[in-house]
């Protein structure tokens, strides 16, 4: 059982990256990886955010819109499935909007730090699509609380190892055209290419 | 009427959404490995992008500014889901192959970004205009990296032999590697490098510049 869980995390976070192998959340992820700080930042922001939205979606997909899944209200013939998409942004959204008020009543000092990227993260696609993809995959409630946070922890490697990268390139001699936004696309694309190599992976 | 014009042309090349201001990248790099659910992709895009900005400048004085955010998402989230629907209806297929992507369309930054940036001053026939231009420069990227991909990958066009290959007794052996997503993140950076090369004041500021006399042995050094 143990290892079931731990298969989902280790794919979640390296075969399955969320950043690197599905391409989501790039807006950010090419906009705030300047600084390595900022970047460990956001990645701890959507660590939190993935960890609590995945669950909380899967149980609504589960309880009120999968098919047959109001039997307990006495509906067993409704689906509410098409419905999904705007709950799950609510949901996202709503999240979002609390957590910043607990954290600031509550840790003012993380709330500080990650103040200015929490709205950001409402917007961020990676969220919205691993609950979408928790949805596809028809994970059950455990699993799903695995598979957000090693999602979560994918996204924030990957975000970290960019700054890295980028931190160091900014010394060096690019041609005028491919300065900043250019080189950073080359660079993400070669860095896909290394997390392919753990693509075949079977776990 | 120059000015329509202005607006619906300046997004395409002049401030394009995705080589200038880093938006809505994800779906420009997964679903391009094909031409035609890359059209699919640009045209629900477009739609969205143009009705989401119609309407909210439709309502754009009366909505409380505290949560306009969640008011924009409203919008936006029930046009993809109509967006959506009628692609399983009519489409089934091409709505497999976008899987999770035509949902990703209601988190996809261009289209709240010009809710934000433009809709919220501007009125309803202006943002009309202003979502179809930035869609119509959304969708000239992706055509374009959707057309070399194809066209290299698998050596067709919208699944129409141009470069017969070696499987099907012809001369072109397949690139595979234009099949992989990565290769969209190359072909974007190249774009990116060409349209600076024309346009050339899109071209960033460097942080630090190479000293005139810097010895050429010693310069890539850095510990």
């Amino acid at each position: 059982m143990l290892e079931h869980y731990l298969s989902i995390f280790i794919s979640s976070i390296f075969i399955e990256n969320l950043a690197l192998s599905v391409f989501l959340g790039m807006c950010t992820f090419l906009a705030i990886s300047k600084k390595i700080e900022a970047a460990i930042g956001l990645g701890i922001a959507v660590i939190v955010v993935l960890a609590i939205t995945v669950p909380l979606n899967n149980i609504i997909y589960n309880f009120l819109l999968r098919d047959g899944a109001l039997t307990w209200l006495g509906y067993p013939d409704v689906s509410l499935e098409f419905v999904g998409l705007i709950s799950y942004i609510g949901v996202i959204a709503a999240c979002v909007q609390i957590l910043e008020m607990f954290l600031d009543k509550y840790v003012p000092k993380l709330y500080t730090a990650l103040g200015i990227f929490l709205p950001l993260i409402t917007v961020n696609c990676a969220i919205l699509g691993a609950s979408l993809f928790m949805v596809e995959k028809n994970l059950d409630f455990g699993e799903s609380v695995v598979y957000g946070l090693g999602g979560g922890v994918g996204w924030a490697l990957a975000i970290v190892l960019l700054a890295g990268i980028r931190e160091k390139l900014k010394y060096s001699d690019i041609p005028d055209g491919l300065e900043g936004l250019g080189i950073t696309f080359i660079t993400v694309g070669l860095m896909t290419f290394g997390f392919m190599s753990f693509g075949g992976i079977i776990l | 009427m120059s000015k329509f014009k202005e607006i619906l042309l300046t997004p395409i090349f002049k401030d394009n959404p995705i080589a200038l201001q880093i938006l809505g990248i994800c779906s420009a790099l997964a679903v391009t490995s094909k031409l035609y659910p890359t059209l699919i992709m640009c045209v629900a895009l477009t739609i969205t992008v143009s009705l989401s900005n119609f309407f909210i400048s439709l309502i754009r004085n009366i909505i409380p500014t505290n949560i306009r955010i969640i008011v924009q998402m409203t919008i936006i989230s029930s046009l993809v889901i109509l967006v959506d629907q009628f692609l399983k209806a009519y489409d089934y297929e091409t709505s497999k192959t976008l899987s999770v992507f035509v949902g990703l369309i209601i988190t996809n930054c261009i289209v709240m970004g010009r809710a934000e940036a433009f809709a919220m001053q501007n009125s309803p026939g202006v943002s009309f205009l202003d979502g179809l231009g930035n869609g119509l420069g959304y969708s000239l990227i992706l055509i374009v990296v959707g057309t070399i991909r194809e066209l290299l990958g698998s050596g067709q066009l919208l699944g129409i032999d141009i470069l017969t290959t070696t499987q099907n007794g012809g001369w072109y052996v397949g690139n595979n590697f234009f099949l992989l997503a990565p290769s969209s993140f190359l072909i974007i950076g190249l774009f990116i490098w060409a349209l600076r090369s024309w346009k050339t004041e899109q071209v960033e500021e460097k942080e630090f510049l190479m000293s005139k006399n810097a010895p050429k042995e010693v310069e890539t050094h850095h510990a």
